[in-house]
């Protein structure tokens, strides 16, 4: 709170560099694919080579004789150990999705499917005997076109369900056709999002050890939910909870992959409580494009009724997303539908509203959340819809925003969807945009160029982004999946602190979050804070990092086992004092004299009393130097942050190429914990953005083959591409929680998308001609202009 | 290729990080296997296997090369250096200026970065901005979104050719 935030000097709001990042600067760090256990097997899995097509038989006699080789199971050795699953919410009304078991039984539902899993002594062996290994695969037809996937005629993935739905939902306020039809004026367009995927550099790794003396399970995984995967390890393989360890290494980027349950991990838990062994594996980048889940891939259509002044007087959407073959797990693949049913033009005031979403069945890879799940395509509906808006109206985007801005004092603003927004900053963020760039400065020197036949753009999209989730997202849906953190914090005896926390480190900075604020809490200095984290023996309970919740939610968890840690120690030197506590404070790691500052105790003594003289200890007191708090965001569904975004970009018409020149951010995160790390995040969850804006599609051919399945095909953003973005910051601390601290993770992805489309077409206005997909390659921009 | 499944195995001898070593390893492992498996050396990461994403870069007798494309018999007398035995004053002082300005997030592209950085300090300490983006194009870095990195590779420059 205050007397902690605004101290001079606080590590709250300091922009320190990280000191877990020494390690991995020396070569140091450890992934989960550098720990080699004694007796460990590697693993390979085999993957259906075929969207949708019935397994007749497996032949596995050549491969388990195969050199190396300890053991080879199929889906059929596997179910009879594993419970089955499915991705369902139980709140979000009529979802459904067939029961999915980590290896295919009798058919395999997407090309990358897995089918069998070797485990021998190395990984090249593993891979030798999977292609002896005889599958005698029946075809089936595919479904691979979301939108017929509901047509009659269409076959059903799994006729047990009726349909190739997952789930529809409708969200309406007002009177949508009314509005439309009292219109001066309306807009509306079809906006598509490509199929992607996350491509963290680590690829998913697990190795998993059972040790058949104790019966325990212990897991390393490059993962972002070790909680979250104890209870599924538990439940699934009928273990109890307490027998599965799950830790969490070094993780070499998440961003929401590596969140979900993947059959290939599965299948590596299976082979070593089968073979009592530590198995090992690690998804080459291949098997990565087929095997990990996949995320947007939307199509919606969108109109937007106007008064004659520009009032806005309804919006209308409808959304259809394909899915995979099964609704992802344990998370279910609703999120996206339901952000952008919830969000588009959320930031803005307007009349009636419906929004349709649909989530089809496909045969292709897994699909699921992704950083800003759903965020990146509501904002570019919305965004686009403003664009075309102010143009109809010949309003000038920055100030047709503006003026359709909730006002200040409108919050709470409760969105027809059901979220709330709490408090946005949005005049003054674009305020501050349009300040940081030189907006009217960027528009002269545009105008200027296109008298020389160089055409630039400049976009603008104004986001909002859930973050602190609260029970909402997933315990309300019967999954169990802790919305709540915690951290603990134990003195040492020579007066540090040692804080456990619920979160995990995958590079986004929770470890210097919680080190940064436990220091400002208890009085010392960040180097005394040792932080603890990603290992289920060792930290409390509590979700992980995911939805922008770590700082906000884990944050606040810290600060307040701070404060009690504090509190407990002063408690006791007042006892030692024959004092009162509020006499005493604990500055720079040392008790003081509150009023004087004059030195009474070190921590060190105080933790030297309390442990090896307890002799000096009063009989009637205890001093309680360990202590746990925990918190969970209960106020809203989240806690909305919002801000704006700019492109600045050149388009060459005869190529088709476009330049990305400079990019603006500014966010309101809140209360920044650290500067350093909130810019570089915002930074780089943009050129995820970015990347989905002009490059990264999984392309699928009409027999659910993917095309571009490697990283030699799959362009992910270079050095050499991306421009320079500069960030800034409104700060509207949420009232949700002492510290004010919002997510900041997911942001820069939400608007990067929206800000650079919105330029492309603004680039192209003297060619008359608009685009509404992303990602915007030069043959989609050549195909616009007419050119090919 | 079923009949040569068992891979021949040839006798190596090279210098890792100025450590003189022989070996016998299989025909088919590829330097990025050999020195993280063999050799321990796991500070050199493997995110793609074809090349193209640069976390493996490694530095064979004064080059960066992928070591996901080179087979270790290939190594036979070179010498190498990884992250683990990077050392000099270009190495900590970028080392220091990825630290400051958090020029790493999750850290797996960071020694490799680290590499193949280092390579353009030493060649042309006089790179732009914009050739210093050219030249750590062939490291993909998921996280950090370049700017920082090329902002700390920029520092190192010039702090090379301040007169």
């Amino acid at each position: 709170m205050s007397t902690v935030k605004n101290k001079t000097a606080s590590p709250i709001g300091a922009a320190l560099p990280r000191s877990n990042a020494l390690r991995l600067l020396a070569g140091r760090g450890q992934y989960v694919d550098d720990i080699m256990l004694p007796r460990m097997l590697n693993a390979a899995v085999l993957r259906s080579p075929h969207a949708h097509a019935r397994i007749a038989g497996i032949n596995a006699a050549a491969a388990r004789a195969a050199p190396g080789v300890a053991c080879v199971l199929t889906g059929i050795d596997i179910a009879a150990m594993c419970e089955p699953y499915a991705g369902v919410l139980k709140h979000v009304p009529g979802m459904q999705s067939a029961p999915q078991l980590p290896l295919a039984v009798e058919r395999a539902c997407w090309q990358g499917e897995p089918v069998a899993i070797v485990a021998a002594a190395t990984r090249a062996e593993a891979e030798d005997a999977l292609a002896l290994i005889e599958v005698d695969w029946e075809e089936l037809p595919a479904v691979t076109d979301a939108e017929t996937a509901l047509d009659h005629g269409t076959p059903v993935i799994h006729p047990q369900l009726g349909s190739n739905l997952c789930f529809e939902r409708v969200v309406a306020s007002g009177d949508v056709p009314g509005a439309f039809a009292h219109a001066d004026h309306f807009v509306e367009a079809e906006f598509t999002t490509a199929r992607h995927t996350a491509v963290t550099l680590e690829p998913r790794s697990i190795i998993a050890d059972f040790n058949t003396g104790d019966r325990r399970l212990t897991v390393w995984q490059s993962t972002q939910v070790p909680y979250m995967m104890q209870w599924i390890l538990a439940h699934h393989f009928r273990l109890p909870e307490n027998q599965v360890r799950v830790i969490a290494p070094d993780v070499g980027g998440g961003f929401g992959l590596k969140i979900h349950i993947y059959g290939d991990e599965l299948a590596a838990v299976a082979a070593a409580i089968t073979l009592g062994r530590p198995v090992k594996f690690v998804a080459d980048r291949l098997e990565s494009f087929v095997g990990d889940f996949h995320a947007r891939g939307h199509r919606v259509r969108a109109r937007m009724a106007l008064s004659k002044s520009g009032d806005i007087l309804g919006v209308e959407v409808d959304d259809r997303y394909g899915i995979g073959a099964y609704s992802g797990y344990p998370r279910g693949s609703a999120n996206e539908g339901l952000q952008v049913s919830n969000l588009v033009c959320a930031g803005y005031r307007h009349g009636a509203y419906r929004a349709v979403t649909r989530a089809v069945f496909q045969n292709k890879a897994m699909y699921g959340q992704y950083r800003a799940v759903g965020h990146p395509v509501a904002c570019l509906v919305s965004e686009g819809l403003m664009d075309l808006a102010a143009a109809k109206l010949g309003a000038d985007p920055a100030e047709f925003r503006r003026r359709h801005y909730h006002g200040a004092d409108a919050y709470p603003v409760k969105l027809p969807g059901g979220p709330v927004l709490e408090r946005l900053s949005q005049h003054e963020a674009l305020d501050r945009l349009l300040e940081i760039m030189d907006y009217r400065g960027l528009r002269a020197e545009q105008a200027r160029l296109r008298g020389q036949g160089v055409y630039r753009g400049i976009g603008l999209a104004s986001f909002v982004e859930n973050s602190n989730p609260s029970a909402a997202t997933y315990g309300q849906g019967g999954v169990s999946i802790a919305s709540q953190d915690s951290c603990t914090l134990k003195l040492t005896s020579t007066g540090g602190v040692v804080a456990a926390s619920s979160i995990t480190e995958c590079g986004q900075g929770g470890h210097a979050v919680i080190q940064q604020v436990v220091a400002a809490a208890c009085g010392v200095s960040v180097e005394r804070v040792k932080v603890i984290l990603g290992d289920t023996d060792a930290t409390p309970m509590g979700g992980g990092v995911w939805g922008s919740r770590g700082t906000g939610i884990c944050g606040e968890a810290a600060l307040q086992a701070g404060k009690a840690l504090r509190a407990n120690i002063l408690a006791f030197v007042a006892r030692l004092r024959d004092s009162e506590a509020s006499l005493f404070d604990i500055r720079d790691g040392v008790v003081v004299d509150a009023a004087s500052g004059a030195e009474v105790m070190t921590l060190e003594s105080v933790a030297r009393t309390a442990y090896f003289r307890t002799d000096q200890v009063p009989k009637d007191f205890q001093p309680e130097l360990a202590v746990t708090r925990s918190f969970a965001q209960k106020t809203y569904s989240g806690a909305f942050t919002n801000g704006i975004q700019a492109s600045w970009l050149e388009v060459d018409p005869e190529t088709g190429f476009i330049r990305l020149l400079r990019h603006w951010v500014v966010d309101d995160c809140g209360t920044i914990i650290n500067p350093l790390l909130v810019d570089e995040q915002i930074r780089g969850a943009c050129v995820q953005g970015l990347g989905a804006a002009l490059y990264e599609q999984c392309l699928y051919d009409e027999y659910g083959q993917l095309l571009n399945g490697s990283l030699m095909d799959y362009r992910v953003p270079m050095a050499g591409e991306m421009p320079d973005i500069v960030v800034g910051h409104t700060v509207t601390p949420t009232v949700t929680s002492e510290l004010g601290a919002k997510g900041a993770g997911e942001a820069g992805t939400a608007g990067a998308s929206a800000a650079v489309l919105n330029a492309v077409n603004d680039a192209l206005q003297p060619f008359a001609v608009r685009i509404s997909g992303i990602p915007i390659t030069p043959g989609r921009l050549l195909h616009a202009l007419g050119k090919i | 290729m079923k009949e040569q499944r068992a891979a021949t195995e040839l006798a190596i001898t090279l210098t890792v990080n100025g450590e003189r070593t022989t070996r016998r390893v299989g025909a088919r492992r590829n330097l990025a296997d050999f020195l993280r498996e063999d050799l321990g050396l796991t500070g050199t990461h493997v995110g793609c296997e074809h090349g193209v994403c640069g976390a493996c870069t490694v530095r064979v007798d004064g080059a960066i090369v992928r070591a996901c494309l080179m087979l270790a018999v290939q190594c036979d007398g070179a010498e190498i250096v990884t992250i683990e035995g990077a050392v000099g004053d270009v190495i900590a002082d970028l080392q220091r200026e990825f630290h400051v300005r958090n020029a790493l997030q999750c850290g797996f592209c960071t020694p490799a970065m680290l590499m193949t950085a280092a390579d353009i300090v030493h060649a042309n300490p006089r790179a732009s901005r914009e050739e210093i983006r050219e030249h750590l194009s062939g490291n993909y870095c998921r996280c950090t979104g370049y700017q920082s990195i090329v902002d700390a590779v920029e520092a190192v420059c010039r702090s090379r050719t301040r007169s």
